[in-house]
């Protein structure tokens, strides 16, 4: 197993049951005398040694103890405040950790997320994991083996430089048989050390673990049921909690709830009601549904929403506060004598992160503390948001990360942890709440909707002058939890600073102005999605690059070398083009028939990031449309992916692959639908994803090796250039653009027929 | 009522029409079927019952009696895992994991029934189950990996 402290094995009846979870630091504190960092792993069903170090010492950054265990029978634990989406991480900062350290990959185990034993490290957003998280995992264990080696020179007699190490033993060079093992250094003392940043970390050429494609510590026991997904986490006495809530967005409140309407539904134990947040306790899952179901809620008429198909006007028109990302040169006077002009206007829609699981989180909330479970990327940030709303000190709660489904951004706010919360301190037990599919359709933040309007110049060479863009759109961050409708005096601070438009601006053409209208709140509830503004900026900017290379006459790729001088960039367009075996030549395709299927191919080149510690991808797509009914196919993707250093080539390769075939259903299918009442996709028929018949023959990655260069983050990237390679690749096969996203066989039509006409 | 699972005997006391995905995640601390829509819509649930592939979050209790009830934990376990389970794990053929419950009982209920099966017909029989993180090739990739070792 990958971890030492899983939900069961804390959970289990006899282990005092769910009071022993519970942090108590006080009862700790009196319990224990001197504290060891050297702490038995034998019995791991008792409350281990490290979690009581951990808990006095407050988890403090700048001590080496708070990151790292060594055990007296040589295992290490990696305490990470970073934590495992399922994106592989967790190997990844183990990787790093047993490197620089030197101990053996089976003695190393991760502990995740949970706010009484890891650092603050920070969400787990932003592909920032290995690139922030694992460099100051890198120090820590760079110096940890200092220190250790410091204690093995005075143990084995020997100056430091002549030690070596290996698998956790520290050895003389000249006669390996003086040695010591790490854990008998440490033996059973606290290494109180500070981090101090000193050790000089290895060499990328010393390398042997990093570099390495390790299989994931996660993935056997997720192959055979035996994997402690946080929707498996059951606690003595738990009941079962289901929120019921207006139709989805529909800015409703309460009226009143008629609990008569549910007093014959077997198990119901109550119905909770604070604020505007309705929900019902039952003994059993189906009860709780049942009863949540039948419940008679009445609500106010919804506030409405405009029609759907005013969505980017209102977009459009929305109050916003300008501010201009970039400019140089005189965009009016290059534009107005350019040999040609270009405008475009594209369109990105809301769309959800579609977790396969819904939102599941169990909490256990006493008079004294709380103790919450939940897939949360941000512990810490949760830990403070319910101790706001539960009104209990901070330091009472404890949550103890756990993982969900797949979020993508989604569990940046675990609204079902304030859910199953606020229901747990209602009836006084713990709770385990499950959201339902309609719930999560309807009620996740959605990527805001965006709208793009470009106008580009070229010279009579083909080269661009002119390059003026806006974009308007809503926060890509920010959003409170949702039990925050509650109301009340924890009422939950919105985040006041604008983040996430993503805004492509590396060509740096000559005259340009990129030009922002950054918006508050969105029609719809809005937040983190994947990439945050990365794929709607992606799909608006490269597709209008390729509008103007088509306005050139150049080939697509051939166009934008010509305007591109960071030699990461160049490297990487022309890796895909040399992987995709690309033929140079401009789009559209010469002597295509308007009927039939119609093939071709589109590219696009983003960064992801910001500079210098950016992620290049360039990406090509190959696509067949159906011009007779509007579907397109894509038989192949070629991908190039430059996010420096490679911790584990197979867990950037897993995250390419998953981030293209995501913004590939993003791409054909995703939009978020809604009437005046409220959000319509609520379920997967109303919102359909990509299915199996639908994804390419094959995706091909070429990894570009950037060894000397440190990791800049894999867990978004690849999602930011597919809109805009496919669009250009229908462009190709076809001669028209399709400028809103998604392409759905509607949109092809409509566009074909305007062709035609 | 008394239900036939990973070849063992078991007494629930349940409503009848509670759906079989309550069953066995709560009552037996089955954890592998994972609730994903309720709406047999994404494939999360699936369980195995006579050989068949079936959702298990819209199947009421009382239709199983008697029938041979598998989850994915009677496949295999991490000491001893199926052939079609160790594929996935040599073809790092996840990344939550969440739906793989289903790709897996899926493939093996086809499987069984259509050993010969190509790929275009094994994305068919997958067609409806969906998987969010996009490992659909490596998904592929591992039941191809397990038919060709069936076929050695």
């Amino acid at each position: 197993m990958s971890t030492i402290l899983t939900p069961r094995l804390k959970a289990v009846p006899g282990n005092g049951g769910a009071a022993a979870l519970r942090l108590s630091r006080r009862t700790f504190l009196k319990a224990t005398g001197v504290l060891i960092v050297g702490f038995s792993l034998a019995d791991r069903l008792a409350p281990s040694g490290a979690v009581v170090a951990h808990a006095q010492a407050g988890v403090p950054a700048q001590r080496l103890d708070s990151w790292l265990a060594i055990a007296d029978d040589g295992t290490v634990t990696l305490f990470t405040g970073k934590v495992e989406l399922g994106t592989g991480v967790e190997t990844a900062l183990a990787q790093i950790a047993a490197e620089e350290l030197d101990v053996a990959w089976d003695q190393m185990h991760v502990v995740q997320g949970d706010t009484a034993l890891t650092v603050d490290q920070g969400p787990t957003v932003g592909s920032q994991s290995v690139a922030i998280g694992g460099a100051q995992i890198r120090q820590a264990a760079a110096e940890a083996r200092q220190v250790l080696l410091a204690l093995a020179a005075e143990r084995l007699g020997a100056p430091v430089d002549q030690l070596q190490v290996r698998d956790g033993v520290v050895s003389v060079v000249d006669d390996p048989a003086r040695s010591v093992r790490y854990a008998d250094l440490v033996g059973g003392r606290r290494l109180e050390i500070e981090v101090r940043g000193t050790a000089v970390p290895k060499r990328p050429e010393e390398y042997r673990l990093v570099g390495q494609p390790l299989p994931r510590r996660d993935i056997p026991a997720k192959m055979t049921g035996q994997f402690e997904y946080v929707q498996n986490v059951r606690l003595p006495g738990m009941l079962h909690g289901r929120v019921v809530r207006p139709t989805p967005q529909s800015g409703a409140t309460l009226v009143s709830v008629d609990e008569a309407s549910v007093a014959d539904v077997p198990g119901l134990v109550q119905v909770v009601v604070r604020g505007n947040f309705v929900g019902v306790v039952a003994e059993r899952e189906e009860q709780a549904i049942q009863a949540a179901r039948r419940l008679r809620v009445t609500w106010s008429a919804p506030a409405g929403l405009p029609p759907q198909d005013t969505l980017f006007s209102v977009v459009r028109t929305a109050p916003s506060d300008d501010r201009l990302l970039d400019e140089a040169g005189d965009v009016a006077a290059a534009l107005a004598g350019a040999a040609k002009t270009v405008a475009a206007t594209y369109e990105f829609p809301f769309q959800m992160h579609g977790m396969i699981g819904p939102s599941c989180a169990v909490a256990d909330v006493r008079p004294d503390g709380a103790t919450v479970w939940s897939g949360t990327q941000a512990p810490h940030v949760l830990q403070a948001d319910l101790a706001r709303a539960l009104d209990l000190p901070v330091e009472r709660v404890r949550v103890i990360y756990t993982e969900g489904s797949g979020c993508y951004g989604r569990y940046r706010s675990d609204d079902a942890a304030l859910d199953a919360a606020l229901l747990s301190q209602a009836v006084g037990r713990p709770v385990r709440v499950q959201w339902m599919r309609a719930d999560e359709h309807g009620w996740e933040h959605y990527n805001p909707a965006m709208v793009f309007s470009i106008r580009g110049g070229i010279d009579a060479s083909g080269q661009v002058v002119a390059y003026d863009y806006e974009v308007w759109s809503a926060r890509h961050t920010g959003q409170r939890l949702l039990g925050a409708q509650t109301g009340g005096a924890w009422e939950l601070p919105l985040d006041p600073v604008f983040v996430g438009h993503d805004t492509l601006m590396f060509y740096a053409f000559p005259n340009r102005r990129y030009l922002l209208h950054a918006q508050g709140q969105s029609l719809l509830r809005n937040g983190n999605n994947r990439s945050l503004g990365g794929l709607p900026s992606g799909f608006a900017g490269e597709a209008f690059m390729d509008e103007l290379a088509a306005a050139a006459g150049a080939d697509p790729v051939a166009f934008r070398l010509r305007h591109l001088k960071d030699e990461r960039a160049r490297a990487t367009l022309e890796a895909v083009a040399a992987a995709a075996g690309w033929d140079p030549r401009p789009a559209p395709k010469s002597g295509v028939s308007p009927t039939g299927v119609a093939t071709g191919r589109g590219v696009a080149l983003i960064a992801y990031g910001d500079p210098p510690n950016q992620t290049w991808v360039a990406l090509v797509a190959e696509v067949a449309v159906d011009q007779d009914r509007g579907t397109v196919r894509v038989p192949r993707i070629v991908v190039a992916h430059d996010c420096g250093l490679v911790v584990n080539p197979d867990g950037v390769r897993n995250q390419i692959e998953g981030n293209v075939l995501q913004s590939l259903s993003r791409t054909l299918h995703e939009e978020v639908q809604f009437d005046s009442s409220g959000v319509t996709s609520l379920d997967w028929r109303t919102y359909p994803i990509l299915t199996f018949e639908e994804v390419p023959e094959r995706v091909e990655v070429v990894l570009v090796d950037r060894r000397e260069l440190a990791p800049t983050g894999a867990g978004e990237a690849a999602t930011v250039p597919t809109a805009a390679a496919i669009s250009n690749a229908i462009f190709d096969a076809t001669g028209v653009r399709l400028r809103r996203v998604p392409f759905t066989p509607e949109r092809v039509l409509a566009a074909l027929r305007q062709r035609a006409g | 009522m008394e239900l036939t699972v990973n070849g063992r005997p078991v007494t629930v006391d349940v409503e009848p029409d509670t759906p079989l995905l309550y069953v066995l995640r709560n009552d037996l601390q089955l954890n592998s079927p994972k609730f994903g829509c309720g709406l047999a819509q994404c494939g999360a649930c699936t369980v195995i019952v006579d050989g068949a592939a079936i959702r298990s979050c819209v199947t009421p209790t009382a239709t199983v009696v008697g029938k041979a009830i598998t989850t994915l934990e009677g496949l295999g376990t991490l000491d001893a895992p199926h052939p079609l389970q160790q594929a996935f794990i040599a073809e790092q053929a996840a990344q939550c994991g969440y739906c793989i419950n289903g790709m897996i009982m899926t493939a093996k209920a086809f499987l069984d029934q259509n050993p010969n099966a190509d790929e275009a017909a094994i994305r068919q029989a997958l067609n409806r189950n969906l998987c969010r993180c996009g490992t659909h090739l490596r998904i592929l990739r591992a039941i191809n990996r397990y038919v060709q070792e069936l076929r050695a």
